[in-house]
């Protein structure tokens, strides 16, 4: 790209922060409007079961009481789900639909599932009256694990499937079994990733407002899609697209789950509103999230790795299966990218992966931030690091001596991706990014000195490092329409919806940099369908490569336009202009012309437009990219185990990330911060238990634990800016990264701290109970046998 | 349920209400009066997405009854600086990049209040103990621990300016 420098690249304050630092930002709990009614759910408490009866007699005569719905109410409305992602074409696949439904009809499958609905004029009433409901459920056999799902006389979750698989996947290039037979070791384990929650801080909820005289229907919704919610809902509604806008305010955190389309509440507000003719508003509860709020990670591995003497890799088994919940409605992205990030920055040749995705009686598993990444990844690097010990080789080594090289890209992995792209590496060059965090962390120093002198006084301290690559940035498209206001002021209107990444400044700052204006001066407008109404999302770590390749499209064109503009009224040459500081001015001189007055020029009120020209100063631009931008990262980190308590503590982390070009440091750096605490939390803190009539057993902030500001230690971040070809910008997704390779590195930490104990590393998250029964445990595995 | 009458003085002025007596503090806040800036993240007293200060003191709005704030002073994120005129501790968390969805921010800017007037030269350990109560899943926490020392640090200074 041309011009950069001037924002670009710098970390500037951001723009939304005084409306959200003054408790001023509309957040989707903030609407209220007159004659707002309040929606509570009834939910199932059972995993698995037949309904009997719903008996909504005494919630309705509840004072205050306005509408009570089940499945039957809806009538014709009511409708299963559309499958969100179909699968990539891969050949032989087998992909069984269960989508989710609005109410349950019938079965319910997981305990949350929505039964019934209540309206009322206040929300305590509301609950309160979803209390009355009497709901009676004939129980049926529960599917509780996701290994027990496939096994003979499990209980069948979809009749109409007739067993719990939702699909099976076979991806291969190579010859495996070729390879295996000239490997010099061959390391076979079995694996296993829990189940945890995004973790949003804010819920999520839906004010839905029909107007019945301007025939218009306003959605104010938690998601990440905007767009493609406006669209759904109107076509299941019946209205024009027009007739329905969708907005998504501020938005209390992401991390994949407010991605999930259509939720089932997302289907029944608007409806509700409509019948009603009164706005309606449901906000969820911390506990109804943990049931009702889609989830991730459970996946089961048995995995070998062939290798030659000298630690280079010759092929890679795997097979999984993957727990999508009681419904399956966002297809396969996430045991996909389990399957393709497997193979990390390595030259991995030979790769035999077989996945099963089965149904179980516990809450729809979607992408959380990573994605099924933190799975694939885990996989690999705990193989090589295995593979290292028993060669007695250094684990750094193993990795640098499989990485690709800069020369091999574009790279063709010779699988499909999530997006039913070729997967592809765009671009990378990861050997200096890995000699950087070792030198960071002190590697050397550590294992050959500081890692024994610990030992000696009796302190077990350990060591990880580990690598891991982010396919980011994926397509269809995402626009952008920039205009340059009267005042001077920029707008630029998208439909990526923000959660917390920084839009209102990073995308600002792209169309700053081509514009010549104070980033301040430049109003982003996101997640609103009435200001920009073509796009897809905010997911796959993709707004800044996508939405942000379509800001500097369309400022360039507004650019242009602005330039010529200026060149007929300074009777000037276009080149000998320069764009600062809000003017359009000859270079070296005062003369010059505010963009505020070019923009009224460029509308003017008497006169006439060129044929072929248009007024405004305003462009309209899309991109979409050939494929995903793969970005790379390694962590490094040092622990300390407390062999008594089975406590850690995390005395130093560095990251050394490459996400291509960056837009604002700050940002990124922060991206990657978040990341890292979420993978700290997935990996040591946080895991959901369920038992065996597939009840969860902690469904509080005081039983799954987040991590805090005492758990999370400080980060040390560098980066590496290896540009991506497929885009203007030269960036890669980061949104995601930070999350990706913590469980490995864990694992391989305590592995090095527990040295000569045994004790291996097989599965996600440790907790402290779980790592003293790996200590005390009489060397017992968790994870199957060696 | 007969309606409880509560007088009480949010953000310096005198508000009088009637109210249900289970009706939450955060729902009074929010829903009675408008002020939306204190989130409810979790409603069991966990997060501190909620803190106000109660008599100068932190509490969680979720976990306290509006009819119990009778008489008492109340301050919340409002209460601090303006858009245009950011609260130093807010400027702190701006120039930090301290936050980034903003949604735990206000419960953590009420948290900071009260912990930095009492510890105004705080260590990195102690502050990481003072934001222990308050979740974030942004962030993890480094940004934050950096603007409550930049925080602090003005405070400090615009405390000398008033001395000096």
């Amino acid at each position: 790209m041309s011009g950069g420098g001037l924002w670009f690249g710098k970390g500037v304050l951001r723009n939304e922060d005084p409306k959200l630092l003054t408790g001023r930002a509309l957040f989707v709990d903030d609407v209220r409007l007159d004659g707002m009614l309040h929606a509570a759910f009834v939910r199932s408490d059972l995993a698995h079961g037949e309904i009997v009866s719903v008996d909504t007699s005494d919630a309705l005569q509840r004072e205050g009481v306005l509408a009570v719905y089940t499945a039957e109410d809806l009538g014709a409305y009511w409708h299963e789900g559309p499958v969100l992602v179909p699968p990539p074409p891969i050949e032989g696949h087998t992909f069984n639909p269960a989508t989710i439904v609005p109410l349950a009809k019938g079965r319910v499958r997981h305990v949350g599932e929505p039964i019934a609905v209540v309206v009322a004029e206040n929300a305590y009433v509301a609950e309160d009256a979803a209390q009355d409901v009497w709901v009676e459920i004939e129980p049926l056999d529960v599917v509780s694990s996701t290994e027990s799902a496939l096994a003979e006389g499990s209980p069948v979750i979809h009749e109409h499937i007739g067993s719990n698989l939702a699909a099976h996947v076979v991806q291969r290039k190579g010859d495996y079994e070729a390879a295996r037979s000239e490997a010099a070791l061959v390391v076979s384990r079995r694996f296993v990733y829990d189940r945890g929650v995004s973790g949003s801080m804010e819920n999520r909820g839906i004010v839905a407002s029909w107007d019945p005289r301007e025939e218009e229907l306003t959605v104010w919704d938690t998601t990440q899609a905007p767009i493609p919610i406006r669209n759904g809902l109107a076509r299941l509604l019946g209205l024009l697209e027009s007739q329905v806008r969708v907005v998504a305010p501020f938005i209390g955190g992401g991390f994949g789950p407010k991605m999930m389309m259509f939720y089932p509440e997302e289907v029944l507000l608007p409806w509700i509103s409509m019948q009603l003719g009164r706005p309606v508003k449901w906000i969820e509860d911390r506990q109804e999230s943990f049931f009702a709020t889609t989830m991730e990670r459970d996946q089961v591995h048995e995995a070998e790795i062939a290798v030659a003497s000298d630690g280079t890799i010759l092929g890679v088994k795997d097979f999984f299966l993957h727990d999508t919940g009681a419904y399956d409605p966002y297809g396969l992205t996430v045991p996909i990218n389990t399957q393709c990030t497997l193979l990390g920055p390595y030259r991995i040749d030979n790769y035999d992966s077989e996945f099963k995705a089965v149904f179980t009686n516990r809450t729809v598993v979607t992408p959380v931030r990573g994605a099924g990444r933190q799975q694939g990844v885990f996989v690999i690097e705990r193989l090589l690091d295995i593979a290292a010990r028993e060669l007695g080789m250094d684990r750094v080594e193993i990795r640098r001596r499989n990485f690709l090289r800069p020369d091999e890209f574009p790279y063709d992995h010779e699988i499909l991706f999530q997006d039913s792209a070729p997967l592809y590496y765009d671009s990378g060059d990861y050997a200096p990014a890995l000699d950087k965090a070792v030198e960071l962390i002190g590697y050397r120093d550590f294992i050959d000195r500081e890692k024994a002198r610990l030992l000696d006084e009796g302190r077990r301290v350990g060591l990880g490092i580990v690598t891991y690559v982010e396919g980011t940035g994926i397509g269809p498209y995402e626009g952008a329409r920039v205009t340059v206001e009267p005042s001077g002021s920029v707008r630029v209107a998208m439909g990526v919806g923000s959660q917390g990444q920084g839009h209102f400044t990073a995308f600002a700052q792209v169309v700053a940099e081509q514009l010549g204006v104070d980033v301040s001066d430049v109003h982003v407008s996101t997640g609103d369908t009435r200001d920009f109404s073509w796009g897809t999302g905010t997911f796959a770590s993709r707004g800044a490569v996508v939405a942000g390749s379509a800001c500097h499209e369309s400022a360039l064109r507004v650019r242009k336009k602005v330039l010529e503009l200026a060149s007929e009224a300074l009777e000037a040459d276009e080149q000998d202009l320069e764009l600062a500081g809000g003017m359009a001015r000859v270079r070296g001189s005062d003369h010059g012309i505010s963009l505020g007055e070019l923009a009224v020029r460029a509308n003017p009120l008497r006169g006439a437009v060129a044929p072929g020209t248009e007024p405004g100063l305003e462009a309209t631009a899309y991109f979409g990219p050939q494929r995903g931008s793969t970005a790379f990262g390694v962590h490094a980190m040092i622990v300390e185990v407390d062999p008594e308590t089975a406590l850690i503590e995390i005395k130093r982390y560095v990251v050394v990330h490459d996400c291509g070009r960056i837009i604002n440091p700050v940002i990124v750096e922060a991206q990657v911060h978040g990341g890292v605490a979420h993978g700290i939390g997935d990996a040591f803190y946080e895991q959901l238990h369920y038992d065996e009539d597939g009840q969860l057993m902690n469904a509080s902030f005081m039983d799954y634990l987040l991590p805090t500001a005492c758990e999370v230690p400080h980060m040390e971040v560098a980066h590496e800016e290896t540009p991506s070809p497929l885009n203007p910008l030269g960036v890669k997704g980061v949104g995601e990264a930070g999350a990706i390779p913590v469980g490995a590195l864990l694992a391989q930490a305590v592995e090095d701290a527990l040295e000569g104990t045994g004790v291996e590393v097989l599965e996600m998250p440790l907790s402290p109970n779980r790592l003293f029964e790996l200590i005390h445990g009489s060397g017992e595995r968790s994870g199957g046998e060696g | 349920m007969s309606d409880t009458r509560v007088s009480l003085t949010v953000n310096g002025a005198l508000v009088e209400r009637s109210v249900e007596p289970r009706l939450l503090l955060s729902d009074f806040l929010r829903g009675e009066l408008g002020l939306t800036g204190t989130h409810v993240g979790c409603e069991h007293g966990v997060c501190g997405a909620c803190t106000v200060l109660l008599d100068g003191e932190a509490v969680r709005a979720c976990l306290v009854f509006a009819v119990q704030t009778d008489g008492r002073d109340l301050r919340t994120v409002e209460s601090l600086g303006t858009t245009d005129s950011l609260h130093p501790i807010q400027e702190a968390f701006r120039e930090e990049h301290g936050l980034q969805c903003g949604f735990c921010t206000p419960g953590i800017l009420m948290s900071v209040l009260p912990f930095l007037a009492e510890n105004p030269s705080p260590t990195e350990d102690e502050i990481r103990h003072a934001i222990a109560g308050n979740l974030c899943r942004c962030t993890g926490y480094q940004n934050i621990v950096k603007a409550v020392r930049n925080a602090a640090a003005k405070l400090r200074d615009a405390a000398e300016e008033v001395d000096g």
